[in-house]
């Protein structure tokens, strides 16, 4: 009797183990082992040189200017990607969500997330022609009278930038709109009963409860914004390099996979920092 | 040392590679080939012919970049891989790690081959043949000829001419442009040192300012066909051939320094369970046949090694097949650093890209 209480204890003593077991046995083999290994193999140097470990391949981040421009790069173009995509993306959401009859909702988001629904590349080279000088935009432009001669769009930060744009407004639309919805209506009634205006409404109620699904966006723009080879090497025009081409020109000839994970793995401590600034200030939010 | 590249590689693309390794190998029996290609073989107009002449499936993984392509048979099992086209500098890298098998030379075409292309000093190692040229080509200039002086794109100078400011593409990939700033230092492609770096990063700055951008085979071609761009800085024949039935008025020019010798070459991996059906692949891609589809591949157009390749007469004017032989004696052979010198080269590079 004693016996097999015991297995029972032990049973109930285990049982989260059961359930959290198999997601964590996961996590490892393919999250931890593999930033593990990345982690020695940054320390390693491509054939030719030391054998040894060594802090070599960090070094010559930092020392290299052409190296950590690729990050200052990065930064800003994310920083501005995110900034805009954020103010385009609110005022979209409260028109789907506050504008759009109810049953049309429905139809309206799913017409809000078709650029998804094309490739990624796809749609980067047809944003390609379409800011190319004998684009759509030039043409316009340039027939409307607001230009005289067709200016370059395509191959610029400006296009890698609005690329992305494009993309995470849809992203961010979603996530917005889903606090807007979680917004109990009678928030509002109750700030009108009170005498607040619309704008005092929207500034003291709504922008503030609305602000984790914004920050929860905002978030994921920057971790996949800074982490994107694809848009800044199609519509950038390599007149600037960012992290992602970074990393992979150290891969196309040379191979140099040490010098690769170094990259990687600085560029992940900034997506680190991110997320817990991220983190830290929803906590404050919800204390 | 050998052990740390191996190990990267198992280590970093374990999961795509393996994927595709395990894919192919289970399905994989004497009837298939397995090849590691650059694009201009995964044409079906390419492979259709060795196919239903031998009875047989052959399964091409393409990759851009020798890098990419070692680390690939990296993270393989031995015996995955048949064939491999690699740039024919690199032949060696693949010789060193162990991965090539010794060519029969006695059973291929090799008298057709155009001397000039035979690249013994890489297709070759201590008397042994592991490569064989199958494709040549130049990074020179390529431009539009209703849009710019066929003249002006004789000498190198015009690159960084402001009156072609903002009308230039260069091609992203290091060691041909190098070659061709090289060029344009006055240096000779075969002798350089880290010494010639400074005078080759000028060049690269100035063509740099006066570029619109910098972009890879797609963007590059893009851009010079669709008027983006007149001018290429790198392109040739594998960029105005394949667009001059669309586009009659983009050509190329071997400017007064000199051309960069671009060739591509076939290897034979040692652990390969269908020798003899690799073997017969890179003849078949020798003969006159493949040579011909290989050369007019959709991807890229590029001249064939074979002098008895058998194109069209339009398909050689194009191709300027007549002219190879001027050509070929005013070419600089593709520059083929060591580790340490590739390095720093793609150091200036990247310092390049991030000039504004």
């Amino acid at each position: 009797m004693k016996g097999g209480q015991r297995t029972g204890d032990l049973h109930s003593a285990l049982r989260p183990w059961y359930f959290a077991g198999p997601a964590t046995l996961w996590t490892v083999a393919f999250f931890v082992l593999p930033l593990a290994a990345m982690a020695v193999v940054s320390l390693w140097t491509l054939e030719g040189q030391s054998t040894d470990f060594s802090l070599a391949n960090y070094r010559q981040f930092f020392a290299n200017p052409s190296y950590y421009r690729a990050m200052i790069n990065s930064l800003e173009v994310t920083a501005i990607v995110t900034v805009v995509s954020v103010l385009l993306a609110y005022p979209l959401a409260w028109i789907l969500a506050e504008g759009v009859p109810e049953r049309w909702q429905r139809l309206a988001l799913i017409l809000a997330i078709l650029p998804f629904w094309t490739s990624y590349v796809v749609r980067s080279y047809s944003w390609l022609l379409v800011l190319s000088e004998r684009g759509v935009v030039n043409n316009v432009l340039v027939a409307s009278g607001l230009l005289n001669a067709p200016v370059q769009l395509a191959n610029t930060r400006f296009a890698t930038i609005l690329g992305f744009v494009h993309f995470f407004v849809m992203l961010l639309t979603l996530t917005i709109y889903a606090s807007l919805k979680q917004l109990p209506r009678t928030y509002r009634r109750a700030a009108a009963d009170l005498g607040a205006s619309g704008l005092q409404t929207f500034r003291h109620i709504i922008l503030p409860l609305t602000m984790p699904g914004i920050m929860v966006g905002a978030f994921l723009t920057f971790v996949l914004a800074i982490g994107d080879y694809v848009t800044p090497q199609i519509l950038g025009g390599n007149n600037e390099l960012l992290m992602p081409q970074l990393i992979m020109l150290q891969i196309g000839r040379r191979g140099d996979f040490p010098l690769a994970a170094a990259l990687s793995l600085i560029l992940m401590l900034v997506v680190t920092v991110a997320y817990l600034a991220a983190a830290r200030w929803l906590k404050l939010e919800r204390a | 040392m050998k052990f740390q590249r191996s190990a990267a590689g198992r280590l970093f693309g374990t999961l795509l590679a393996g994927m595709a390794a395990a894919f192919l190998s289970a399905g994989a029996d004497a009837q298939e080939l397995n090849a590691l290609v650059w694009c201009d073989h995964s044409d079906p107009e390419v492979l259709k012919p060795f196919e239903e002449a031998n009875g047989v499936k052959v399964n091409v993984k393409e990759f851009e970049g020798t890098g990419a392509g070692l680390a690939i048979v990296e993270q393989s099992q031995p015996g995955d891989w048949d064939v491999m086209v690699i740039d024919s500098i690199d032949v060696r890298r693949g010789v060193e790690k162990g991965l090539f098998e010794p060519l029969p030379e006695d059973q291929l075409p090799l008298a057709d081959i155009f001397p000039d292309v035979m690249m013994d000093q890489h297709g070759k190692v201590d008397g042994k043949r592991y490569g064989v040229t199958e494709k040549f080509g130049y990074n020179t200039i390529g431009f539009n000829k209703e849009k710019v002086d066929p003249a002006d794109m004789q000498s190198l100078a015009a690159l960084a001419d402001p009156k072609y400011k903002s009308r230039i593409a260069i091609y992203d990939y290091y060691l041909p442009v190098i070659g061709m700033a090289a060029l344009a230092a006055g240096k000779k492609t075969s002798e350089l040192t880290e010494d010639d770096l400074p005078a080759i990063r000028d060049v690269l700055l100035k063509w740099k300012a006066n570029s619109k951008l910098v972009g890879e085979v797609t963007a590059s071609q893009t851009a010079l066909a669709t008027g983006e761009v007149d001018i290429l800085v790198g392109g040739g024949e594998w960029v105005t051939a394949g667009l001059a039935k669309e586009n009659p008025a983009l050509d190329f020019s071997i400017p007064k320094e000199g051309g960069i010798l671009w060739s591509q070459s076939l290897a034979m991996f040692a652990a390969s369970k269908n020798k003899g059906l690799a073997l017969k692949f890179i003849q078949y891609i020798l003969s006159p046949e493949g040579q011909a589809r290989l050369a007019t591949s959709s991807c890229y157009w590029g001249m064939p090694a074979s002098q008895k390749a058998a194109l069209t007469d339009q398909e050689r004017k194009t191709l300027r097949f007549d002219e190879q032989k001027e050509f070929l004696a005013r070419a600089q052979p593709y520059p083929a650093p060591d580790a340490d010198l590739d390095k720093k080269m793609q150091d200036v590079w990247t310092e390049m890209l991030q000039a504004q």
